[in-house]
């Protein structure tokens, strides 16, 4: 179980402080999933961050009761001088995980060749990307999250995070945030949207894609930054 | 990882030897590379200004005609510095360039400053090490005559580079005037830490200054353990011990309140 209760996020800003998440609580049972719709700059990557726990909220609490991985995908911790290898072993020690056995299932998915002992700092766009989701594939989580943003790719890189998230461990959970009202009704069994920094539930998925999408057409307001 | 019960010290402790273990390999691969001497050079940096500064003091002869051989007492001295100082320098910074890291549920800011910590007052102690066996070997140094002592007064110095470097890593995420004003602050404290003088050669006003500085109290007390009754020497552990220990809990609770600060 993961239990997100009454957090608010709060930045100072050169204007004040300024509230980005207010109240939010739901929970997650193991196996279920929820698919966050929010538009930029709703809160949806702040939230993430706070699930995650590399930020703290101002106020409320996050519950753990399973394994929650970092944010999928995410590369931001890579330094550019270790390997792919060696950003591997790094993950592995955190996690308490042998490594060896992993290293066969991240070169076959990375295709990085020869690179994966070349030091980070030579990747691509794409290579960086689908060494960071091998990795997060690597380490066993009960719980995924998920911004839709990070994980970029083509198609054929697509088809195979589907494979690997969607297929062989449709049994965890996830947290999915996007803008995009059509991928979580691809994947998503519970709906919420992020709308100014509150977390609206509904009953259906249908449901809450009809609001966000009448909040789309409806509002034509500039996109916040 | 995290469960709905609290988990117990010892699993606690194993995931905290795991993060900094972890964490400690990515910094030396980080720092040093690969190439050429790759992980030595965390003893070779501080060696080599040891060794300047060393043939520095020996031809200013800095010594003042005590009994104590100039190259022993310059290695004691900027050993000693370099306990309480490099922790500081490199702590500040430290949350800001690692906060990636915080994504790992496990790794902690007081993770991140502890292993540049360690990292330091490893690099320092084995510089240390590496200098007085050889120059005992050359005969430019004597044998520690306690050597009991010896390790007292320099985890003592340890212990203030550590907590002095909690402050400064954690006090810099709270704003960057920690960083600006420990730079200067280190600079001067330099010449009044005791590595360049015994307190024993000051006149007794300027000595009750200078022993308000903690690392004064280490420095005497590892240089009485080296050279014995050969020089008189001032000091009080217990007054440095309490001095370490607020600094200690100050420094823990700033990384406490950084933590909170942390962001993206």
């Amino acid at each position: 179980m993961l239990a997100i209760e009454h957090v608010s996020k709060v930045y100072a800003t050169r204007h004040g402080r300024r509230e980005v998440l207010s109240d939010v609580s739901f929970r997650l049972g193991r196996g279920e999933n929820l698919g966050i719709l929010g538009r930029n700059g709703a809160g949806k990557s702040t939230l993430i961050r706070l699930i995650s726990g590399a930020e703290l909220p101002t106020s409320g609490r996050i519950l753990r009761g399973m394994r929650v991985s970092w944010p999928l995908a995410f590369g931001g911790a890579f330094q550019t001088h270790l390997t792919g290898l060696d950003n591997l072993k790094f993950v592995c020690r955190v996690y308490g995980v042998d490594y060896k056995p992993l290293v066969p299932f991240v070169e076959e998915f990375t295709e990085l060749g020869i690179y994966f002992r070349e030091p980070v700092l030579h990747y691509s766009h794409g290579m960086l990307t689908r060494l960071a989701f091998a990795l997060s594939m690597a380490i066993e989580f009960d719980c995924f999250l998920i911004d839709e943003a990070m994980v970029v790719g083509d198609v054929r890189f697509h088809e195979r995070c589907h494979i690997e998230l969607f297929h062989k461990r449709k049994d965890r959970a996830f947290i999915l945030v996007t803008h995009d009202a059509n991928v979580i009704k691809l994947y998503c069994k519970n709906a919420c949207v992020m709308h100014e920094g509150r977390l609206l539930s509904f009953p259906t998925v249908e449901a809450a894609y009809d609001f966000y999408q009448g909040k789309m057409s409806t509002h034509a307001e500039p996109v916040e930054s | 990882m995290s469960t709905e019960t609290a988990p117990s010290l010892l699993h606690s402790l194993g995931i905290q030897r795991r993060v900094l273990h972890a964490l400690l390999m990515r910094e030396i691969i980080t720092r040093f590379g690969r190439e050429n001497l790759g992980v030595l050079w965390l003893v070779a940096e501080p060696m080599l200004f040891t060794l300047g500064v060393a043939t520095l003091w020996t031809a200013a002869g800095l010594h003042h005609g005590s009994p104590i051989p100039i190259v022993a007492f310059a290695v004691t001295g900027y050993s000693s510095v370099l306990m309480w100082r490099n922790s500081a320098n490199r702590s500040g910074g430290a949350i800001a360039q690692n906060k990636q890291l915080l994504f790992h549920r496990n790794v902690r800011v007081l993770d991140v400053l502890l292993t540049r910590i360690a990292l330091e007052i490893g690099g320092a102690t084995g510089s240390f090490i590496v200098l007085s066996f050889l120059f005992t070997f050359v005969g430019w140094m004597p044998l520690p005559e306690d050597l009991l002592k010896v390790l007292c007064g320099w985890r003592m110095l340890a212990w203030f580079g550590a907590s002095l470097a909690l402050v400064i890593g954690a006090g810099t995420a709270y704003s960057e005037i920690v960083e600006r004003l420990w730079h200067p602050a280190a600079y001067l404290l330099f010449p009044l830490s005791g590595a360049a003088f015994m307190v024993d050669w000051m006149p007794a006003n300027a000595q009750k200054v200078l022993l308000l500085l903690p690392m004064v109290h280490g420095v005497e007390m590892l240089r009485e353990g080296y050279f014995g009754s050969v020089v008189p020497t001032h000091y009080d552990v217990g007054y440095m011990a309490s001095c370490c220990l607020v600094l200690s809990f100050v420094g823990l609770y700033f990384v406490r309140q950084a933590s909170r600060r942390v962001e993206f």
